[in-house]
């Protein structure tokens, strides 16, 4: 493992994030969700976010993905200062180079698949054969092609997943973030829904990044966890490192509560 | 061809004068109507203006409100009510003195028509017997009996209140009661005393004691013409003839008169023929499904759509982008929504009443304006809660996407809350099917023409021949939009699962 990371080849910087905080008035308090994270994310990679509720995953997602903004600190996204744009920036950047996969796949119940995945490309200004057919032919890819009529309640959850998926991708986003997308699926599809994510993810190339309560599943997918606790990043490294040489006990506390888990699951 | 060119002038000049026109206007109950009927057919002999009679306008306040914007020029009104309702005068003004009064309005009262209708209490002939009461003093000595007065004499200066000061009345101010309904009541013997007029026909039917005003509380209420100033001048012939109507009834003829329209069945139009000497061929009244099918349906229907469908159309342009404003602007939900709530709490006739002197017009404006105030909290507040109610997680999937707000209003939040939102029309439809029934008081049209014609001559084949079309209209109304419902949304969705789940 050790050393299909140290040959991983490195590209450019897609994600620079260094010493952001976010801060939620809720009522007259003030809650502190992130507390000084710094982060640096090179093109290819693949990396899982865990750690327990409330630890800042949501939050630390919905700022990679350009869906909010840090209270204080930088954030540069492709080299492009994100801390500083008004939300049509941030909105443009969302719609062409971040794919967004949510846990409940939050697709239009009343459009058929092929609407749902059309979606991003109709704002885009694509011409309506255009966008059908590329919306046909990734639906297809990803085994879907009698399935396009369909609406969601007619799909199985992990039809559904793909479709979300393929929505996701459809205007090819450099970066993909993905909250638990799996979490909502029962096992057996749940373990298909891997095995055919990491193909797809395999031929696409991008920055992948995901949220995850399962450790297997980080491992499965990601070069590299994150784990994180009460806002802060508590050590990113390989599964091996984590395993191997926590840098906080609060790490080897959690890598035995996964264990622990799956033992009984077993 | 000068010949030609003369006919062709001729022809316009005839147009012209027969676009002069003369409206009547009449009072919600028998008298009136039958009164307004005889002064517009007399106009319309006349030969020199089309003469119109819009009926029913409700009480004092909207018909006197009609005379002066000028939506109608003459109506029969009482000596004592233009006395102390009009001019709320505090003493007693004889005829010249009312048109002194009169003359700044622009108005002016005359032709006395020769019969004093005035208010009266009266009491079931063997109730009054066996507790021995003659005058409205004697009542002072019961005070177990029940009174059953109309809304109008409970509020009037000259009704209730002065009464009960005049003769020391010990009882206490009753709830108010339709007059059509007070004889029914009466004879049910729910109630001891009403208030009757003493022209009404049904003193003599319902064999009623009408109570001696020995104090004489009563002021005199002459009938006479109340009419813009400038009528006589403006349409002379018009007015010669209306001025021959001077004495031309006595309180017995009058009693005659209602008690044909009440009692016997005959149409307004019937009676008022008949006084002036002319038979109609055909003869009105009769069965339910006679008058149901009567020759004014159509219009009836026609009036009562339009009412409904011009107000719900407005209601939802200007509804459906409140409920967004509600939606997208937290400072302002509550403003809107409370706004919308509050306009619902006012009842409609004192809306309608409301909104004549804002218009300065009875009729279809006032009445569309109140129709659309009515139909909009519905339509606001369930476009809000449709679009506050989507799945939260659906919104963050179109933020995540990279939609701008209006987009994602258009193409997402709107389909989404679209079912919300036709509920809210239809349930605004329905009402305003029913609500539109009262606009017929302030001469709106529509089928509660027949119910306050019903209501004023106590004759429930016309009240039900107004009533069940307009419950019809409402049925008809609900299962249309369940049709667009169904056809609107797809087959999965109609379970009532919700966005959410997906």
């Amino acid at each position: 493992m050790e050393t299909r990371d140290s040959i991983k080849p490195r590209g450019p910087i897609v994600i620079d994030i260094e010493n952001i905080t976010k801060d939620y008035v809720m009522g007259e308090e003030t809650v502190r969700a992130l507390r000084g994270v710094s982060l640096k994310i090179h093109r290819n990679e693949y990396i899982a976010i865990m750690g327990p509720s409330g630890s800042g995953k949501s939050t630390l997602m919905n700022m990679l993905g350009c869906l909010d903004t840090p209270t204080s600190g930088r954030y540069e996204f492709n080299g492009k200062n994100v801390a500083e744009m008004n939300d049509d920036e941030l909105a443009a950047i969302r719609n062409r180079e971040i794919g967004f996969v949510f846990q409940t796949f939050n697709l239009l119940p009343r459009s058929t698949s092929l609407r749902n995945v059309e979606l991003p490309l109709i704002y885009a200004g694509i011409d309506p054969e255009t966008r059908e057919q590329r919306a046909a032919e990734v639906l297809a890819d990803v085994g879907l092609g009698d399935r396009i009529h369909h609406k969601p309640n007619e799909l199985s959850g992990g039809q559904r997943q793909r479709v979300a998926l393929m929505r996701a991708l459809m205007l090819d986003p450099a970066l993909l973030l993905l909250d638990e997308p799996l979490g909502a699926l029962d096992p057996v599809t749940r373990h298909a829904l891997q095995k055919d994510l990491k193909t797809i993810f395999a031929r696409l190339g991008k920055t992948v990044i995901m949220v995850t309560h399962d450790m297997g599943e980080a491992a499965h997918f990601a070069g590299e966890l994150i784990l994180m606790r009460d806002g802060k990043i508590v050590q990113r490294g390989t599964l091996d490192d984590l395993l191997k040489r926590p840098t906080d006990p609060y790490v080897t506390e959690f890598v035995s509560a996964q264990r622990s888990a799956l033992g009984s699951a077993a | 061809m000068k010949a030609l060119l003369a006919a062709v002038a001729l022809t316009l000049c005839g147009g012209a004068c027969a676009a002069e026109t003369l409206t009547v206007g009449s009072k919600r109950f028998t008298e009136s109507y039958i009164l307004g009927e005889i002064v517009m057919l007399t106009a319309q002999r006349a030969g020199e203006a089309q003469a119109a009679h819009r009926p029913g306008l409700g009480n004092t306040g909207i018909v006197y409100a009609a005379l002066k914007n000028g939506e109608i020029d003459v109506y029969p009104e009482y000596t004592g009510t233009i006395e102390r309702e009009i001019l709320k005068s505090t003493q007693p003004l004889d005829v010249d003195g009312l048109n002194r009064a009169l003359q700044p309005l622009g108005l002016s009262a005359g032709v006395p028509l020769g019969f004093n209708n005035t208010y009266a209490l009266a009491m079931r002939e063997d109730r009054a017997q066996a507790l021995g009461i003659r005058s409205v003093s004697d009542l002072a000595a019961h005070p177990e009996v029940v009174l059953g007065l109309s809304q109008e004499f409970i509020g009037r200066a000259d009704g209730w209140p002065g009464l009960k000061k005049a003769y020391a009345l010990p009882h206490s101010t009753p709830h108010g009661l339709d007059h059509g309904l007070a004889y029914e009541a009466i004879a049910a013997g729910q109630v001891d005393v009403i208030d009757a007029y003493t022209t009404d026909a049904k003193i003599g039917r319902f064999k009623l004691r009408v109570l001696k005003d020995d104090k004489l509380f009563f002021p005199v209420y002459d009938a006479v013409l109340l009419y813009r100033a400038d009528l006589p001048q403006r349409l002379p012939r018009t007015w010669a003839a209306l001025a021959a109507l001077r004495g031309a009834f006595d309180e017995r003829r009058m009693i005659a008169l209602n008690a044909e329209a009440e009692l016997n069945g005959k149409s307004f139009n019937e009676v008022a023929r008949g006084f002036l000497g002319e038979r109609r061929a055909q003869a009105s009244g009769g069965s339910f499904l006679a008058r149901l099918f009567a020759p004014d349906f159509w219009r009836l229907a026609y009036e009562h759509v339009m009412l409904v469908a011009v107000s719900l159309f407005v209601a939802i342009a200007i509804g459906i982008p409140l409920g967004i404003l509600a939606y997208r602007v937290p400072a302002a939900r509550q403003w809107v929504l409370s706004a919308v709530g509050v306009i619902q709490t006012i009842p409609s006739l004192a809306l309608f009443a409301f909104l004549i002197p804002l218009f300065g017009k009875i009729g279809t404006i006032p009445a569309l304006a109140a129709l659309f105030l009515y139909a909009l909290l519905p339509i606001v507040r369930n476009t809000y809660s449709g679009l506050a109610d989507i799945a939260p997680g659906l919104r963050e999937s179109a933020v995540a996407l990279g939609l701008p707000p209006d987009y994602r209003l258009r193409v997402i939040e709107l389909p989404l809350a679209s079912r919300a939102i036709l509920a809210g029309v239809k349930t605004s439809a329905v009402i305003n099917v029913g609500t539109a029934t009262i606009a017929a008081f302030i001469g709106a049209g529509g089928f509660g023409e027949r119910i306050a014609q019903g209501l004023a001559l106590n004759d429930n084949a016309t009240l039900l021949a107004g009533a069940v079309p307009a419950a019809a209209l409402a049925l008809l109304v609900h299962g249309g939009f369940e049709l667009l419902d169904r056809w609107l949304m797809p087959e999965g969705l109609r379970d009532g699962e919700t966005p959410s789940s997906i």
